[in-house]
């Protein structure tokens, strides 16, 4: 059989995706009696819960329960936090709310309609609190607190010390400093969540299909939160979910919530999340505050880092937050060789929706300031932006390469991809184009990003949040399993069972070419299974679609599993055929005797045997052909007592140029050209690939010039529905080049990387630099985002007004 | 995310609608397209007790022109005056704007009739209306008649229709001679309602001098700002730059835009001026390079 791992071969999934027949949450048929909830949601931001009067609701014939919090919380505890401090987080507000959109009550009844009619005849009173909006403003001495009982509104505050920061920074020609913004921003999957939750009285289990995506690690903490051991919370999450990027992690708190309520109304009850409740209450990325030092030579070499981050995770902080902080711990000097850093890290609360999981998760709010002051360093240096990366980039000799915060990158050749990108992005033919327009009084730009793309969580790195003295108490985390499952019925089919929980990314396609080119069987032979459920799936708590782990994990579990398939059917024919395992082969679907192609035992009558025929097999040898591989790496440590922490398995590298334009009169920006330069090791399937790139790339692009969650200084959220929070579609993409260089990871068996978030991470900072390229006639400095037209004619106007009056003084 | 209750009814003709509207009194509402009404009912905005679907009425489907006067029926798709020939020929400027309005899908099922009379300060259609001085045709179960665009937008979302009253069709001018148009906006992204919207049509006489022009602004106030000026300062004159800059000074002064979460007031006064002096150009080269009437 001919190689099918790395072949563009077309998604398995697309056929039924195509005709109408996938089953997403939606389409699951749901237990007779079943009930539709609406959730009544706070309009105010800070406020205390005074009374909730529920009785005219209850009246609407059709109702059959309207529950609130105080009901709620008697069946639970609060969910357990990854921080010390003591932050009581319940899925519904008891005594105050503390964001806009947190729920307040949730009506049970026969039909969406009716829970609607009902929820507007609640009535609910509040003592207002003053509200805590912006990100410094919520450290303040005087700051209202969200949460009495932690004292400030401070969740997390670590400070982390690699390398001779200050030696670096007392030897350095210059220093350069700023501060930036990365803006609220959101995943916006066309699915929304979606639960059906049913509680059996008779077994005190919660059954809960729900298009939750892991990390399962979240199935003990809402197993905890309910009270019940976590084998009476069974989860099942449908084959087919509609896009997540990451937010569908945030689907927990909801499953808990609609758990509670299907025990107290007494009926299974469905919830599908509308578009409204999804903007203001699902989850939605972290913001951050970052104040960044440079440590600079003369020639543009960056000797040292100091970064204060200050992420803002919301009204509560909920796990996995806040993981946004350390998910790129490893990688926090990107794709440089920076051996002295210093991080001061913060998680703060403000009264605005909890933050938790989205598509590059930390990695934009890290490169934004990171590639923003690589930038500065040039112009304040009078150096080419390009000379800069290249005088700091980790050289290719240098891999395995150990970052300053523990990181062990894997595998790469930086200044190859970089240079490629220069090359098909045409930089210099940009650069004489570029002096040219400026004459004719045009504002063109190009913008350059490195970045390193982590993949695969190496579980132990959220407890980077605890000190290295309150980590020792307790049992310490690492690895990244992954498990999968390969089985062979009586007549030789495949079944192949994997707990990625994908939400579009084509892991059955992927998994089906693996398994074909171990076992070789024909892949549209293998019948991939996507439903995980928690009762009978093999699965563990790195288990999940997140931090881009399939490719890097899932894929190699599926892989191992596969050979353990094989290593078993190989036993049975050597064992039938007489001849020692080493002296056979396996191909197009049998066994060859190597010296002997005649002699031949297939594939099929092996797993016959074991299935009709236990008696055949080699003594001690278990019947039945089902074999499950849990997968982990051994470079996914704990942290240590220096902190030093591998925070990923895998590090992918994408260097990204982006050329724009400005209307001078409107301010709009217009991108001319992006070049993508990806590295994720061995591509698996190019054509996904190349899908999965679009995809993080529009959403990049839409935190570099569209999208927001904007609230005003009330902590009312303005971006409420899709008229105002705007998503780039379509016609809004650019022309996009992306090529691929490949350098196999040693890490894992296929040689792959996880990908997929890199331009999420990437495009957001490559726009900016080449809008501050574009306007660097003018002294702009960008410093956040979104770079809407009403932005950058400010900025411009504002400068040309500067101008103006040194012109007139 | 679900409307509350409403009866629906499906009247067969013009004069069963106006019955059932007049019946209704203040509680009923006409649905079109539904493309604006729909997504306000599905948030509760708006909670009509019934819903008179006019989407049966295909009398009120058509595109007829006698050479100086251009009528569309409201229940006209937005497509459907997209793509008509007949439009372009004799009134440009309507499509190129309405190539603005959203996106094919909804386009596909808005009508031209269900943009105007709901009146978005920022709309396309309400802004040609307003740029050309298109007539709109109303009837009740007792009365029709007809109002001129200038008087018909009163303010954000409101016309001067009464809850008994039905639009049936739009009556515009058809210009004739060397006339040019030019529609432009500046929007967040393809398909959203305009940040500021700006319509121009106008004639030249033999030596390229300006004899007559529309000047008509959208997303700058409550409704369509038609600028009245445009014609002394142009009128009579070949087209240049100082007069261009003299309208977009005129504009900027005239206009009074709200700050909101996509444009500041001082923005959309910017895009006024900037949108103004390149709708004015462009209609003129237009003219200018038509042979006969465009
Ligand atoms: C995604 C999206 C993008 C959009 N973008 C734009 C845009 O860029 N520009 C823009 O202008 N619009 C935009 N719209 C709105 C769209 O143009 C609507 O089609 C239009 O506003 C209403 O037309 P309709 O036929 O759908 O009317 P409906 O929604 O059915 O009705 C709208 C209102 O008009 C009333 N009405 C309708 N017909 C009559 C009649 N004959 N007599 C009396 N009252 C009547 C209704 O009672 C209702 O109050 C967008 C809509 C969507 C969903």
């Amino acid at each position: 059989m001919d190689k099918v791992i790395g072949k563009a071969v077309t998604r398995v999934e697309d056929m039924r995706l195509l005709t109408g027949q996938g089953k997403y949450i939606d389409d699951i048929g749901t237990p007779a009696q079943t009930f539709q909830a609406a959730i009544l949601r706070s309009s105010s931001s800070h406020a205390n819960l005074v009374s909730i009067d529920t009785a005219e609701a209850e009246k609407v014939p059709g109702v059959k329960a309207v529950i609130t919090g105080e009901q709620v919380k008697k069946y639970l505890e609060p969910f357990s936090v990854g921080v010390s401090a003591p932050v009581h987080y319940y899925p519904i507000a008891v005594d105050k709310v503390r964001y806009v959109g947190e729920p307040v009550a949730v009506v049970v009844a026969k039909s969406r309609y009716i829970a609607e009619d009902a929820m507007e005849r609640i009535k609910v009173k509040y003592e207002a609190l003053p509200p805590v909006v912006d990100i410094e403003g919520s450290m303040e001495e005087d700051a209202p607190i969200l949460h009495e009982n932690v004292g400030s509104n401070i969740a997390n505050h670590r400070t982390f010390h690699y390398g001779k920061v200050d030696q670096a920074f007392e030897e350095a020609d210059r220093i350069i400093k700023h501060k930036y913004l990365f803006p609220k921003y959101t995943a916006t999957p066309v699915e929304t969540y979606g639960i059906i939750a049913n509680y059996e009285s008779s077994e005190n289990q919660y059954t809960v299909h729900a298009n939750f995506h892991g990390p399962f690690v979240i199935q003990a903490i809402m197993a905890q939160a309910l009270k019940i051991p976590s084998n009476k919370l069974r989860i099942i999450v449908p084959k087919d979910i509609g896009g997540s990027y990451g937010i569908k992690a945030g689907t927990f708190p909801y499953m808990v919530l609609l758990s509670v309520a299907s025990r107290i109304a007494g009926c299974p009850v469905k919830w599908i999340e509308d578009r409204q409740e999804h903007l203001s209450a699902s989850s939605s990325g972290t913001d951050r505050v970052t104040y960044i030092e440079a440590a600079v030579k003369n020639n543009g070499k960056v000797t040292g880092l100091r970064m204060k981050m200050i992420d803002n995770v919301g009204a509560y902080i909920r796990a996995p937050e806040p993981a946004c902080l350390y998910r790129t711990h490893a990688n926090s000097t990107g794709a440089y060789d920076i051996p002295n850093l210093h991080i001061d890290a913060y998680a703060i609360m403000t009264n605005k929706l909890p933050t938790g999981l989205i598509r590059g998760y930390g990695g934009q709010e890290l490169y934004f300031p990171l590639e923003r002051i690589m930038q500065r360093v040039a112009f304040e240096l009078n150096l080419d932006p390009a000379d800069v990366i290249r005088e700091n980039l980790i050289k290719k000799e240098q891999f395995p390469y150990k970052t300053a915060s523990g990181g062990m990158y894997d595998s790469g050749d930086y200044m190859k991809g970089f240079e490629l990108a220069l090359e098909t992005g045409k930089y210099e033919e940009f650069r004489k184009k570029q002096e040219k327009a400026r004459k004719e009084g045009k504002i063109v730009g190009v913008g350059l990003a490195c970045i390193v793309e982590p993949s695969g969580s190496n579980m132990g790195y959220i407890t980077v949040a605890l000190t290295p003295e309150e980590r020792a108490k307790s049992l310490p985390k690492s690895g990244c399993s992954e498990a999968a499952t390969v089985s062979m019925d009586p007549m030789g089919s495949v079944n192949v069972r994997i707990s990625t929980t994908p939400s579009g990314q084509g892991h059955e396609t992927v998994a089906a070419q693996i398994v074909s080119e171990v076992l070789s069987i024909p892949a549209d032979k293998i019948k991939v299974v996507a439903e995980l459920d928690t009762s009978t799936s093999a699965w563990s708590i790195a288990s999940g679609s997140y931090s881009s782990r399939f490719a890097s994990l899932g894929s190699s579990a599926v892989f191992y599993a596969a050979h353990k398939v094989k290593e078993k059917l190989m036993k049975i024919a050597s064992h039938q055929m007489k001849v020692s395992e080493s002296e056979l082969e396996l191909r197009d679907g049998a066994f060859y005797e190597k010296n002997d192609p005649t002699k031949k035992y297939a594939l099929k009558r092996a797993a016959g045997s074991a299935h009709w025929n236990p008696l055949s097999l080699p003594e001690g040898m278990e019947p039945g052909i089902y074999e499950t591989y849990y997968y982990s790496v051994k470079a996914a440590e704990p942290p240590d007592e220096n902190d030093l922490i591998n925070s990923s398995v895998t590090y992918g590298f994408v260097a990204d140029l982006v050329t724009v334009e400005i209307d001078p009169d409107t301010g709009e920006v217009r991108i001319l050209d992006y070049v993508t330069i990806h590295d994720a090791g061995k591509l698996l399937n190019p054509l996904i690939v190349d899908g999965q790139i679009f995809g993080g790339l529009a959403h990049g692009l839409g935190g570099a010039l569209y999208e927001e969650l904007v609230y005003d200084n009330k902590g009312q959220l303005l971006t409420g529905s899709f008229m105002d929070y705007l998503c780039p579609t379509a016609p809004e993409i650019p022309n996009v080049t992306i090529k691929h260089i490949e350098t196999p990871s040693p890490m894992t068996p296929l040689g792959a990387k996880g990908l997929g978030e890199g331009n999420t991470m990437s495009a957001p900072v490559a726009v900016a630099n080449a809008v501050s390229d574009a306007l660097t006639p003018y002294q702009i400095e960008i410093d956040t985002l979104p770079l809407s037209p009403n932005r950058i004619w400010t900025l411009l106007n504002q400068a040309k007004q500067n101008k103006n009056k040194e012109v007139t003084v | 995310m679900k409307p509350a209750k409403f009866d629906y009814y499906r009247p067969k003709d013009l004069p069963e609608a106006l019955s059932l509207l007049e019946s209704s009194g203040f509680d009923g509402k006409i649905i079109a397209g539904g493309q604006s009404l729909v997504p306000i009912m599905n948030m509760r905005l708006a909670t009509p007790e019934c819903l008179i679907d006019i989407n049966g009425l295909q009398d009120l489907n058509f595109i007829e022109s006698d050479d100086r006067v251009l009528k569309i029926g409201t229940m006209t798709r937005q497509n459907t005056v997209e793509t008509s020939q007949l439009i372009k020929d004799q009134c440009g400027l309507v499509t190129e704007a309405v190539a603005h309005i959203g996106h094919l899908q909804t386009r596909n099922r808005g009508t031209i009739g269900g943009s105007i009379v709901h009146a978005d300060p920022s709309a396309e259609l309400p802004l040609v209306m307003m740029a050309l001085n298109g007539t709109l045709h109303i009837s009740s179960e007792d009365e029709t008649r007809s109002v001129k665009a200038e008087d018909f937008f009163l303010t954000f979302l409101t016309t001067d229709m009464m809850p008994n009253e039905m639009l049936t069709e739009v009556h515009l001018p058809i210009w004739k001679g060397r006339v040019g148009s030019s529609f432009q906006e500046v929007a967040r992204r393809h398909g959203d309602f305009a940040l500021v919207a700006a319509a121009c049509q106008l004639e030249l006489d033999a030596h390229d001098r300006i004899s007559d022009i529309r000047l008509a602004l959208g997303g700058v106030e409550a409704i369509p700002l038609l600028i009245s000026d445009a014609k002394e300062l142009l009128a009579g004159e070949r087209l240049t730059d100082a007069a261009l800059q003299k309208v977009a000074d005129v504009v900027a002064g005239s206009v009074e835009p709200e700050s909101d979460l996509h444009a500041s007031a001082a923005y959309r006064t910017q895009l006024a001026k900037v949108l103004t002096t390149r709708v004015v150009h462009q209609a003129y080269e237009r003219a200018k390079g038509s042979a006969v009437c465009p």
